[in-house]
């Protein structure tokens, strides 16, 4: 492929008679940010492990750079590895741990604290060079870690769950700054996380992974806005199932199909009035309100179906019990192995909703 | 002189608070019977072993020391530490290695084995030697065929301490490794080091407190190893005896002064294994709790 880094092959791999990754296939362009996403046990650490040559699959074939890569080791492949919990040498300072990578590849020692200045300025450690991992918060281990990874200019950088371990707030800075730093420096780069936010977020592309199977990948958007799958349906976003759709205003569609996914993006709930066609939206009763911090988030009940609906604060406070209209603008529809988009077909003047 | 493989005790722990512990008096009641027990069964004869080697003047006592059958036995109870504990490093290192970083099979009856000298008495460790390498065995006889003496000499001596002391090593450095993990090492690979650099840059600064804790306790037994040694050493003054064997030889002949200055000789080992010993549990104790705390931080 033209502008293809990195090529994944049919890649498998078996823990006894478990199968850890099933049949993966991928490529992934220089330069880019990939988040490998999905639920916990899919196969996401396992495929970055392959990737890094610390776990060799079964059968498949992984190039880099157009080089078959699958019986080079670990320490040849040229990849920067940000373990899970960061693995830093904790009888090393930080200095010493920025520095491993280039020692070991003989960098005369001018050289090697050049550039691991340039890496404790570009990580914001600068002052801490010589503490050990012990005395670090978890946030700046994070930054050891990266920076380490990165010492060596390897062209591949490898992050398992970077920021698991740090608290919402420190998460969310983290995670900006690192996908700034990697797209300052241009380096292709995976990361897992199981976290959809931060997928959506950081990454130029996402890799969706469920039973060690490669779900979907695409943009955020795309993968947003056109599921392949039943899984990746409910998976992205905040989803509940609905059976027997057809039961629904304006979605008798015939489809072969009875379940469909929703989103509280694609509903709007309001008292009579608040909502305009009326006629195609359904009458609901609320069962609950949750305050969301920004938002409500009140569940309500349409015969026997339950759904979940955001509502801004501004408006009128919704009590449990009250009658309200859900008008219902879109859903996703699948079988066993497609999904389809449908309509609200009630709807004379469909709005579109940007997400 | 060593012993089990010990936590460090006193500081640290949860202590309750006065108002559910026992009253006062029971406190102080444990407090007196555990000091007068220690006192009488362990610092008494300490001393009184100094103070019978000094009895008679300090002049005979450095003469029962300077004496040849002494020093040999000095010398030799030296040669033997200074050859066991480097080779139980070394395999320690290795068994703990295999069984930490590795998968396979069997790995269950390579610990249990490593626990065997514990288990067995030393006398009857003696004597498997003799079994297996004495005259009337086949390996034994082959050797002496090339004029090799191994039992009652110091090779024997050698195999018989390396014996009991074993577990010393391997048992201290298999839980610690086990707490380690593997993921320092594979981080070194992922930034290119080999093998043997990530062994010396990784995997031994990790571990060397808790290895210098084991050979000390492997010198300790070795030096003050009696049982099996007794048995295949044969006794031969001035060549094959140890000092635990020389200060039993004249408590035999009683020569109490000698025995006793012999013997206040390897109280003063002892006494050092025990400084050196808690400097080292206090070095990785410290090592420990950084590491539960980079754990605990993720
Ligand atoms: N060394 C191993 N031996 C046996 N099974 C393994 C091994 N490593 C992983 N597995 C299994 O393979 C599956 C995938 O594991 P993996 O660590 O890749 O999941 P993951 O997607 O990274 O999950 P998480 O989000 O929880 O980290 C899991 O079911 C796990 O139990
Ligand atoms: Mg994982």
């Amino acid at each position: 492929m033209a502008n293809s880094y990195i090529e994944v092959k049919n890649i498998n791999k078996k823990f006894g008679s478990f199968s850890a990754v099933n049949d993966v296939s991928f490529t992934i362009e220089k330069g880019k940010l990939i988040g490998l996403l999905g639920p916990s046990g899919g196969g996401k650490t396992t495929i970055l492990r392959i990737l890094a040559g610390l776990e060799y699959a079964d059968s498949g074939d992984i190039y880099f750079d157009g080089q078959r890569v699958n019986e080079v080791l670990p320490q040849d492949r040229g990849i920067g590895f940000v373990f899970q919990n960061y693995a830093l040498f904790r009888h090393m300072t930080v200095f010493q741990n920025i520095a491993f990578g280039l020692e070991v590849k003989k960098w005369p020692k001018q050289k090697v604290k050049d550039r691991v200045f340039e890496l404790i300025e570009l990580t914001g450690l600068s002052g801490l060079e010589n503490r050990l991992p012990h005395q670090l918060s978890g946030g700046q281990r994070q930054r050891v870690a990266f920076a380490r990874a990165l010492a060596p200019q390897p062209s591949l950088l490898l992050l398992d769950e970077p920021f698991a371990a740090i608290d919402a707030k420190v998460r969310k800075e983290l995670r900006s700054w690192l996908a700034e730093t990697i797209a300052k420096i241009g380096i292709t780069s995976i990361f897992v996380t199981h976290d959809q936010d931060e997928a959506v977020e950081v990454a130029n592309e996402i890799l969706i992974i469920n039973q060690g199977k490669l779900e979907q990948m695409g943009s955020p958007i795309e993968i947003y806005k056109n599921p392949h799958t039943p899984f990746v349906a409910s998976f992205i976003g905040q989803s509940t199932i609905i059976e027997n759709f057809h039961e629904l205003k304006g979605f008798d569609h015939e489809i072969g199909s009875t379940r469909a996914v929703v989103r509280p993006e694609f509903m709007d709930l309001g008292k009579p009035g608040e909502i305009n066609f009326a006629s195609a939206a359904q009458k609901a009763v609320v069962k609950n309100v949750f305050f969301r911090g920004s938002n409500w988030e009140i569940e309500v009940q349409v015969g026997n179906h339950i759904f979940y609906a955001f509502r801004s604060l501004e408006k009128e406070q919704l009590r449990v019990g009250d009658e309200v209209l859900l008008l219902i603008h879109r859903m996703y529809a699948f079988n066993d192995n497609q999904t389809v988009i449908i309509e609200n077909r009630l709807k004379e003047d469909p709005m579109p909703v940007i997400i | 002189m060593a012993g089990i493989v010990t936590k460090k005790a006193g500081s640290g722990g949860d202590l309750r608070p006065p108002h559910i512990s026992e009253p006062k008096i029971v406190k102080w009641i444990l407090i007196a019977i555990s000091i007068i027990f220690l006192c009488s069964i362990v610092l008494l004869p300490l001393i009184i072993v100094l103070f019978e080697s000094l009895k008679n003047g300090i002049g005979l006592y450095l003469e029962s020391i300077v004496e040849p059958d002494a020093m040999s036995a000095l010398l030799l109870t030296i040669t033997v530490a200074v050859i066991t504990v480097p080779l139980n490093s070394f395999f320690g290192i290795c068994a703990a290695w295999a069984i930490t970083k590795f998968q396979f099979r069997g790995k269950n009856f390579l610990i249990s084995l490593i626990d065997v000298p514990f288990a067995v008495s030393p006398v009857i460790s003696g004597l498997i030697f003799i079994l297996l390498l004495g005259t009337n065995s086949a390996l034994g006889a082959w050797f002496e065929s090339y004029n090799i003496q191994i039992i009652f000499a110091l090779p024997g001596i050698v195999l018989a301490t390396m014996f009991v002391t074993f577990p010393f090593i391997a048992r201290e450095l298999i839980p610690l490794m086990q707490a380690q993990g593997i993921q320092e090492e594979e981080a070194a690979a992922s930034l290119g080091a080999s093998g043997w650099k990530i062994f010396w840059r990784v995997t031994f600064p990790n571990i060397k407190w808790g290895l210098l804790y084991g050979m000390i306790l492997c010198n300790a037994r070795a030096i003050g190893e009696f049982g099996a040694v007794s048995v295949v050493s044969g006794h031969i003054r001035g060549e094959t005896n140890t000092l635990p064997l020389h200060v039993e030889i004249l408590y035999n002949e009683y020569q109490f002064t000698a025995a006793f200055a012999v013997s206040s000789l390897l109280v003063f080992i002892a006494l050092l294994t025990i400084i050196v010993k808690s400097f080292i549990e206090w070095k990785t104790h410290q090592q420990q709790s950084q590491m539960q705390e980079v754990d605990h931080h993720g």
